[in-house]
């Protein structure tokens, strides 16, 4: 199967460091574009059907619309950069093979919005991208794609790089937020939104770093063009990061709407050493895990939903016969147990009972008690939490329990046999 | 204050000078914070590094004594630079030409020479200042307790009035009252020219209008203020002396000449709740009810008038203030018909215009800041909107620098100021026995500078010796950085160490405020 | 205005009202744990969730905004089971000793327990607790009775503005603690106590709480009797006693207060207090009735005044009384006396 590459056309061609080189491939002509009919940006975006490829999937133009509607003296564009999500690494391609596409983007919604001031927060453990950023940054700096008066617009918009803080919960947008103006981060109650109270209190747009390489092209080829590509309800292609047991885990970018069978077996090449394919988490560390029966669902946000899956950013770790799936869960809520920010009652303190309870169903002492329980826990988390972090928690474990039930072994003598 | 407490959180600049605000008045100075936490800029002119200079955009460690030089000092820059405002110059005062005329030659480098601070600090603390769209001034006793108290606490009104800033939400002239009625009895008219809400004995008409309403005839001699009645009793003017919850053996300045002075009045009556220092020297002491024992009102630096009520009995025989004294004028041969602090209240009420909203019923739903003439009126957080009391326009009373009526020299070469701590209040009376309060700071204690320490033999810690021309104690020593080279800082509140053994008791010609903010000290290490 | 139905009841709300102070409105009461009227609303605790129709999840009351038609349920079986299980876990991370918990009975979490018939949590114990510390003079700190509510946290840093108290590591390790992991005797603390104020639960407390339980106590609202500031509090009463100090909601101090107004009352139980009026005789004060030492007062002043006129007599009124007080006092000097030698320390 062929990729079809859009946020990473060219990437990996050309130096990502020159934007000469990105120039000499139609790079900026989005901004030049932009810059000419500023008030039509957002029109193109929002009539282009872009989503948020962060994981929300929220309509990007809408997103922009409410930052440009809300009346400032400052407003901010923050890239996130922070592609926490264990399993992840499109965001890595992308700023290791092609970082001026980003910042193109950047400076769209900026001159879109009226912001003059962009930053890109990455990912601690991402420190080999701190210098390439930094270097290309200089770079569109000098040929003015960035900083004052940029393109010959009279706009001014210059980038700064800010390494985060090491905690997955930081890729939250408001936890984001918090931790550039130095404090804990944790995420905020919303409303207010970021793009009306973000950073320092002023409207910010806040988007994942493949969301915003879109914006160069949609600019410059048109909605129309864009709308061809993926499904009706989510146009565009999305960058796929394949792992897990699998024969050619990477990154690779297809329209939306291709099928997860096809991921596996065609670009994925199927389990190692022919191994059967026991289950596969969709969407990342927080998605549901489903099984092999499932394969046909296209991934696509709302197929994804209707079938039990999770479309998230786009990461599907396959899981073959030979692993335990409590190990595999047991390993998930260690995660989250461990990058719980502390925040709020349910996640704090529910994430360390789902271990619990887990490691009970791992150790055979586990009762139809535990099991509902866990899924009362589950509930509550799920609709109770501040942030996504712990109201994702407990996918891996629902929809464990609802596709793999055979893996819950309840034993309600379990009392009464041990003493 | 012209203004409200709360208002302060909404500033936009604030300039604290002569108030160490976070330990005397601390929940004022945690709103100031709460300002500064969403940004509000803070310029802090005070001797010492306190607590609140940390937060300060600019710090002006002032000389002592220096206050009026440096005000004169920021209205020098305001002018020059243009930031007054003039539509209000114009408009609401009078007088400017006279302002400039001393202004001017106060320059920020001769202000920075005189107050030793550097003149871009200055500068820059003017502009801030007259940027800022709602900017209060908070001072206290560090303007105030000066031989010209007056002098600096004009000066804080001119540079309000040069900017604009008086009759204004979130700015404003704003004296912050040390004890929690001092507001309430001074508007009690407990000072000697003054009757209840300023009306002036020496003007006939309020004579004759409290003449009426008492029934009797009053006299039109000016009263003594208390430096003038100690002194008055020691030439034998003065025999009577009646004390009613004071402490003046701690908190006077020249306690030496206090003490003999109470020592020798023929008849001196203390009415209060401890046996005070003051007490202990009584020809009759009387027991007195404290605030949780009965009921009243009280009057807040904002001019809020606010209830206290009685939470328990008074112990043993003890008796309400106003009842013991309404006994005593009845065996005085003149009749009272009060028969409870409500009553009295409605009198206040009565004679004083700007008290006439009151009343305990009231009271008890809203606490309404005077004026507020009528039970209907809502009271006034702002003072001066629109047009001031006395007329339309306010007068610039402008005054030069002169330095505290006792400056370093060989003899005695350091400069003593003094003041409160957080932990304690006054002469201790109520603070010093809690014993928790006592174990975090018990004792007094002297703040010096680390360089004056290591010239003179003095360790953090150490005992020495304070001395002035008045008298001499013995202190712990804090060798500290919050202090200048040159200065020295007590507080008060220790009978043990006082510090009013050694400060001066030359007062501010008009208000008779002594000056406990500067006086020449030596210091030994013992 | 937005129209808004709450439990059935239609209402009107400005924009911007909160779910909470809709509720309030109707008198519609909801629980809340980390909401504090002064402080900005931040969600954590998740036990004010009420059911908001529309919506796929329920929702926080302390900070959600009404939306013009919003039809909201505050309780119903999903409330409860919801708020059951917050409390369940919060149990799950708490050293439940209420018998020796000086909060017993003015405990939020013990309140709620009993509202939502939790009797026992159906969790395990996760949480290893910090050491306590008991070094202030007037508070100690028990982080085993701290449900991170982070009330404490947020006063000393948003309203006290003192930045004593911090969060501490993440996730379930999360405590409130000093820096660098001090003693509150050992930082920065000003101990105004306004932490301790509003801690829900027994985990921070007065040194003085342990010796009352609040219902054996009564509460007076006065001002409180040192700085010009004018702070309103309640005095805490047990058996004639002043116990304890709270803060008042007062136009000057909003809930806060400062380590006098907050820990400063024992002076008025002191057995130094005076309880007689004292005559000097023979050199020495001693205890004499009411009639003599106001005969004797009321004797001397006369005397003096027959003798040398009435401004050989001062008084100095007290800037500590009340305005009745200072009233009733120029009176005497100015009407009964005829002198205006009266002057109180207004320059002290
Ligand atoms: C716990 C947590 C971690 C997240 N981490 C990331 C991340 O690493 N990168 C990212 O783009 N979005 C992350 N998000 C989503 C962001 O909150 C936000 O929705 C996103 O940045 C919006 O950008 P988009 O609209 O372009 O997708 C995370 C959300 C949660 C709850
Ligand atoms: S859900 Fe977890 S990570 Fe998110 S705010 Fe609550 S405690 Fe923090
Ligand atoms: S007593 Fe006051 S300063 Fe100390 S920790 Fe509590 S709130 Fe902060
Ligand atoms: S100590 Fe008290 S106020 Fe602070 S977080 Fe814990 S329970 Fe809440
Ligand atoms: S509590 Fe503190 S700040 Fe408030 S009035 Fe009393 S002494 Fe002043």
């Amino acid at each position: 199967m062929e990729e079809l590459r859009v946020v990473l056309s060219k990437a990996g061609d050309i130096s990502p460091i020159k934007s000469s080189e990105y120039v000499s491939v139609g790079g900026y002509e989005g901004l030049r574009k932009a810059v000419e009919a500023p008030e039509k940006v957002i029109e193109f975006i929002k009539a282009s059907g872009l989503r948020g490829r962060g994981g929300a999937g929220f309509p990007t133009g809408l997103k922009l619309s409410f930052t440009a509607n809300t009346p400032a003296d400052q407003k901010y564009i923050v890239c996130n950069a922070d592609e926490g999500e264990p399993g992840t690494n499109k965001d890595r391609v992308i700023m290791e093979e092609i970082p001026h596409r980003i910042f193109e983007g950047m400076a769209i919604a900026a001159v879109a919005v009226g912001a003059d001031q962009g930053y890109i927060y990455l990912r601690a453990e991402y420190p080999h991208l701190k210098k390439i950023l930094e270097e290309a940054l200089a770079d569109a700096r000098e040929h003015s794609f960035i900083g004052p008066n940029i393109v010959n617009s009279g706009f001014n918009f210059d980038i700064q790089l800010f390494i985060g803080a090491g905690a997955y919960v930081c890729g939250e947008e408001t936890a984001l937020l918090d931790s550039l103006e130095g404090k804990r981060g944790e995420p905020r109650f919303k409303p207010p939104f970021p793009g009306v109270a973000g950073l320092w209190g002023k409207p910010t747009l806040v988007n994942n770093v493949e969301t915003l390489a879109n914006l160069p092209a949609i600019i410059l080829n048109g909605p129309e063009w864009f709308r061809q590509i993926g499904t009706e309800k989510c146009p565009g292609t999305k960058v796929f990061t394949l792992s897990g047991n699998i024969l050619n885990p990477g990154v690779y970018e297809y329209p939306i709407g291709v099928t997860i069978r096809e991921l596996f077996e065609d670009v994925g090449g199927c389990c190692p050493n022919g191994k059967k394919l026991y289950a596969v988490q969709t969407g990342g560390a927080s998605g549901n895990i489903i099984p092999p029966s499932l394969l046909d669902t296209p991934m696509d946000i709302e197929r994804c939903s209707e079938n039990g899956a999770t479309f998230g950013a786009g990461d599907l770790m396959f899981i073959d016969e030979d692993r335990c799936l409590l190990d595999v869960l047991e390993n998930l809520i260690e995660f989250f147990e461990h990058e719980s920010c502390g925040k709020c009652t349910p996640c704090r303190t529910g994430n360390p009972q789902l271990l619990a309870l887990i490691r009970k169903f791992k150790n055979g002492t586990a009762k139809q008690s535990d099991l509902e329980l866990m899924l009362e826990l589950g509930n509550v988390m799920v609709g109770g939490c501040l942030c996504g972090l712990g109201q994702a928690a407990p996918n891996p474990i629902l929809s464990a329990v609802r596709f793999f039930p055979e893996v819950f072994k309840v034993n309600n003598n379990y009392e009464r046999g041990a003493s | 204050m012209t203004n409200s407490i709360a208002e302060v959180v909404d500033a936009d600049a604030i300039l604290v000078i002569g108030s160490n605000t976070t330990e005397t008045h601390p929940v004022i100075g945690a709103k100031i914070r709460q300002a500064v936490n969403r940004g509000a800029k803070l310029i802090v002119a005070e001797p010492r590094e306190i607590p609140l200079a940390q937060q300060a955009e600019i710090f002006l460690p002032l000389k002592p004594g220096t206050n009026v030089a440096f005000l004169n000092g920021l209205m020098n820059v305001i002018i020059n630079e243009d930031l007054m405002d003039e539509e209000y110059v114009k408009n609401r005062t009078e007088g400017f030409e006279e302002l400039w005329d001393i202004v001017k030659e106060y320059t920020p480098e001769k202000v920075g020479e005189i107050c030793c601070i550097d003149p871009e600090d200055l500068k820059a603390a003017a502009r801030i200042y007259a940027k800022a769209e709602r900017a209060p001034i908070f001072y206290a006793m560090g303007v105030t307790q000066h031989s010209t108290g007056t002098a600096g606490v004009m000066s804080v009104a001119n540079l309000a009035l040069l900017c604009g800033k008086v009759g204004k939400y979130g700015c404003g002239v704003n004296p912050l009252r040390g004890q929690n009625n001092v507001q309430g009895a001074c508007d009690m008219g407990c000072l000697p020219g003054d009757y209840t809400g300023y009306q002036k004995v020496a003007n006939p008409e309020a004579r004759a209008k409290f003449e009426k309403a008492w029934g009797v005839g009053l006299s039109s001699r000016p009263g003594l203020t208390i430096t003038e009645v100690m002194d008055a009793i020691e030439s034998g003017e003065v025999r009577c002396l009646y004390i009613m919850g004071e402490n003046p053996m701690v908190s006077d300045p020249n306690l030496n000449h206090v003490e003999h002075a109470l020592r020798s009045c023929e008849l001196l009556i203390v009415q209060d709740i401890f046996l005070t220092e003051t007490a202990e020297l009584a020809d009759v002491v009387l027991p007195a009810t404290c605030y949780a024992e009965k009921e009243g009102t009280v009057t807040n630096t904002e001019r809020r008038v606010q209830m206290i009520r009685r939470a328990v009995p008074g112990p043993g025989d003890s008796r309400d203030d106003w009842m013991i004294l309404s006994e005593i004028m009845h065996r005085l041969g003149y009749d009272n018909e009060f028969s409870s602090p409500q009553e009295v209240l409605e009198e206040i009420a009565r004679v004083t215009p700007s008290y006439g909203g009151f009343s305990f019923e009231r009271l008890e739903k809203v606490q309404p800041q005077w004026p507020c003439p009528t039970p209907d009126h809502p009271g006034t957080p702002i003072l001066h909107v629109g047009k001031f009391s006395r007329g339309e326009r306010a007068i610039f009373k402008p005054s030069p620098c002169i330095l505290g009526a006792e400056l370093p020299d060989e003899e005695y070469p350091l400069i003593l100021t003094t003041g409160r701590i957080l932990y304690h209040y006054h002469t201790r009376t109520m603070t010093g026995k809690n014993e928790d309060l006592n174990r975090v700071v018990g004792r007094s204690f002297v703040e010096i500078n680390p360089t004056d320490a290591a010239k003179l033999g003095i360790e953090d810690g150490g005992r020495v010796r304070v001395t002035s021309r008045r008298g001499e104690v013995e202190v712990d020593a804090r060798v500290t950085n919050r202090v200048s080279e040159g200065v020295i800082f007590m507080p008060f509140h220790f009978v043990d160490g006082a510090a009013n053994r050694l400060t001066n008791n030359v007062v501010d010609p008009i208000a008779k405020i002594p000056e406990y903010k500067v006086c020449a000290a030596k210091l030994r290490a013992m | 205005m937005y129209k808004v139905v709450i439990d059935g009841q239609p209402s009107e709300v400005t924009n911007g009202t909160t779910i909470l102070a809709a509720c309030e409105q109707l008198g519609i009461e909801i629980p809340t744990l980390c909401y504090l009227k002064h402080l900005t609303p931040e969600g954590s605790c998740r036990i004010c969730v009420v059911e908001v129709k529309g919506a796929r999840h329920l929702q926080i009351a302390c900070a959600t905004p009404c939306t013009d038609g919003m039809e909201i349920t505050t309780m119903n079986e999903r409330i409860y089971a919801f708020r059951h299980m917050i409390i369940e876990l919060l149990l799950a991370n708490h050293h439940a000793d209420c018998f020796n918990c000086s909060a017993n009975g003015s405990c939020k979490l013990y309140q709620y327990a009993m509202d939502y018939d939790v009797e026992q949590t159906r969790f395990e114990e996760v949480t290893k607790f910090r050491p306590k510390d008991e070094s202030s003079e007037f508070f100690n700190y028990d982080p085993s009775k701290c449900i991170l509510c982070r009330r404490c946290v947020r006063t000393c840093n948003q309203l006290q503005s003192n930045h004593t108290l911090s969060l501490k590591n993440r996730g379930v390790a999360t405590w409130v603690g000093l820096p660098f992991d001090k003693l509150f005797k050992d930082s920065n603390c000003v101990s105004c106590g306004n932490c301790v104020s509003v801690c829900p639960t027994g985990a921070l407390t007065t040194k003085a709480s342990k010796k009352y339980r609040s219902w054996e106590v009564t509460k007076t609202r006065t001002t409180c009797p040192y700085c010009g500031v004018g702070c309103q509090m309640d005095l805490l009463v047990k058996n004639g006693k002043i116990v304890g100090v709270e803060p008042a909601d007062g136009p000057a101090n909003s809930n806060l207060l400062c380590v006098k107004g907050k820990f400063a009352y024992r002076f008025i139980n002191h057995p130094d207090r005076l309880k007689t009026p004292l005559v000097r005789k023979n050199g020495v004060l001693t205890s004499t009735s009411w009639d003599e030492a106001l005969d004797y007062v009321a004797e001397g002043i006369k005397r003096i005044k027959a003798e040398s006129g009435p401004d050989a007599i001062a008084g100095f009124a007290s800037a500590r009384a009340t305005n009745e007080d200072n009233y009733v006092f120029m009176k005497m000097m100015r009407a009964a006396i005829g002198t205006n030698n009266v002057d109180h320390c207004a320059r002290l």
